[in-house]
């Protein structure tokens, strides 16, 4: 894989895919024989949303990698605080750092930004938009669990906000598999993103659905995303569909034993604590897999070192 | 006698240098004119027939505009609200050049995005670009797909 910026998983062809699975395989198997190969090396963090799991996985994965990171820090204590533009942040930062992590509120703003800067750029979600580094390390643990071909895959909950959901659904398009989204009415999967996949060479094989009873024992993978209740401009409206997407043992009394549940976290109440501890949950699995995966992608990137081959 | 053509003529007089856009769709004349920036306060001459009867449109708008020659870069925005459209260049009376819009592949600082959480929206220092698609555009930078009223989002 050479490319300048990681902006959204629509960019990566297959081969792109298995290569930085396999890389992060690799990684994960003996992840001494890299521990030394970025040191001196930094990496950007500009998080103007706040963020855990995906921070943290790309700090761990860069000092794994032997480098370090310079982080822009809270909003509150930056510059963007007086005013200051997400393009000249950028251009700022890139005089600082080999490469560049961003996530933002706005959608577009990754793309954007990556028009302002040569170093590498990774875009770690923009608004409802994309979450491609998510992407790489669901699929990373799809391949684990169920493997990639011949999928049929749930995705089940906020799809029209849900940006994880966006960016696995395209990259998955390059795997053939059947995609079947499960949500209520008002939150189905952007009308440009069904569009995209229709594009798709041959077409994608995707179906929507309002509730989960009739997919359910078709199923390898269930993702599930939180339902965000934020999003509702009425109370009522959320209770109505929030407690129609919750899981536990009942939900999937009908499901195949070999099924892998997923969710990119944080888990609100959507995942019963009580799947935990079975055999079907590898949501925590997932977010392990995020430090691997995540230096396999800034390997690769760093390694190209901005430079495109086309 | 009188026919439909010398109404035609009675209607919009002959302009001596300029823009002649003919064949717009009944109703668009005056997006047409937002989409140049022509809003008469630099004083420009223009003339505009609207619901004219047409052969080819049934009902159509015409734009007269003196002393301007439209750009490629001005047609190929127009071709978005006005794909039927025939661009005639006037020198001296005569029509010297005639030509049908053609669709761009992408548009750049002319529509803005309707979606409020596109980062083209705020302060950034970026224009907006849309693709072209076969039946709307789409924002280059979140995705946002439009097909109907593209004339509403004519930065003014």
């Amino acid at each position: 894989m050479r490319h300048d910026h990681l902006i959204t998983s629509k960019q990566l062809s297959r081969e792109d895919v298995e290569l930085v699975l396999d890389r992060a395989a690799e990684i994960d198997a003996d992840p001494e024989r890299v521990a030394d190969r970025h040191a001196g090396r930094l990496l950007g963090l500009l998080f103007f949303e706040p963020s855990t799991r995906t921070k943290m996985s790309f700090e761990t994965a860069m000092k794994r990698l032997g480098g370090d990171v310079v982080d822009m820090g809270s909003i509150e204590s930056s510059s963007v605080k007086k005013g200051e533009t997400l393009a000249d942040t950028v251009r700022v930062i890139e005089g600082y750092a080999d490469a560049l992590v961003l996530r933002h509120p706005q959608q577009g703003a990754a793309k954007m930004a990556s028009e302002y800067v040569d170093v590498p750029l990774v875009n770690a979600g923009d608004g409802a938009g994309h979450h491609p580094s998510q992407t790489m390390l669901d699929l990373y643990t799809i391949r684990e669990n169920a493997g990639l071909e011949d999928l049929t895959i749930g995705i089940m909950g906020d799809l029209k906000y849900g940006r994880t959901v966006h960016s696995l659904a395209y990259a998955l398009s390059n795997f053939d598999a059947r995609q079947h989204f499960i949500s209520p009415e008002s939150l189905q999967l952007p009308r440009e993103v069904v569009y995209d996949l229709h594009q798709q060479q041959g077409g994608t094989q995707i179906r929507e659905h309002d509730s989960i009873e009739e997919v359910l024992p078709s199923l390898d993978v269930l993702y599930v995303t939180r339902i965000q209740r934020e999003r509702f401009p009425d109370e009522n409206e959320y209770q109505q569909v929030a407690g129609e997407y919750q899981i536990d043992a009942k939900t999937l009394e009908d499901a195949s034993d070999d099924l892998t549940v997923m969710h990119p976290l944080p888990r609100v109440d959507e995942i019963a604590p009580e799947i935990d501890d079975t055999d079907y949950a590898a949501y925590f699995e997932q977010a392990h897999n995020g430090v691997p995966v995540r230096m396999a992608l800034l390997d690769m990137l760093l390694e190209s070192g901005g430079e495109n081959d086309e | 006698m009188s026919n439909g053509a010398d109404d035609h003529k009675l209607r919009v007089s002959k302009i001596h240098n300029g823009t002649v856009i003919d064949h717009v769709h009944g109703g668009q004349a005056l997006n047409v004119l937002a989409i140049l920036g022509i809003d008469g306060s630099e004083g420009e001459e223009v003339s505009v027939g609207m619901n004219v009867p047409s052969d080819r449109l049934a009902r159509k708008d015409i734009v007269k505009v003196e002393g301007r020659e439209l750009s490629q870069d001005e047609v190929d925005v127009l071709s978005l609200i006005a794909p039927d459209a025939t661009i005639n260049i006037v020198r001296e009376y005569e029509v010297v050049e005639k030509s049908r819009v053609d669709r761009p592949d992408v548009v750049e600082g002319v529509l803005s995005c309707p979606n409020p959480g596109c980062i083209t929206t705020g302060d950034e220092p970026v224009d907006s670009r849309f693709e072209v698609l076969s039946d709307g555009v789409r924002c280059s930078y979140c995705g946002t797909i439009v097909r109907e009223e593209i004339a509403s989002l004519i930065e003014t």
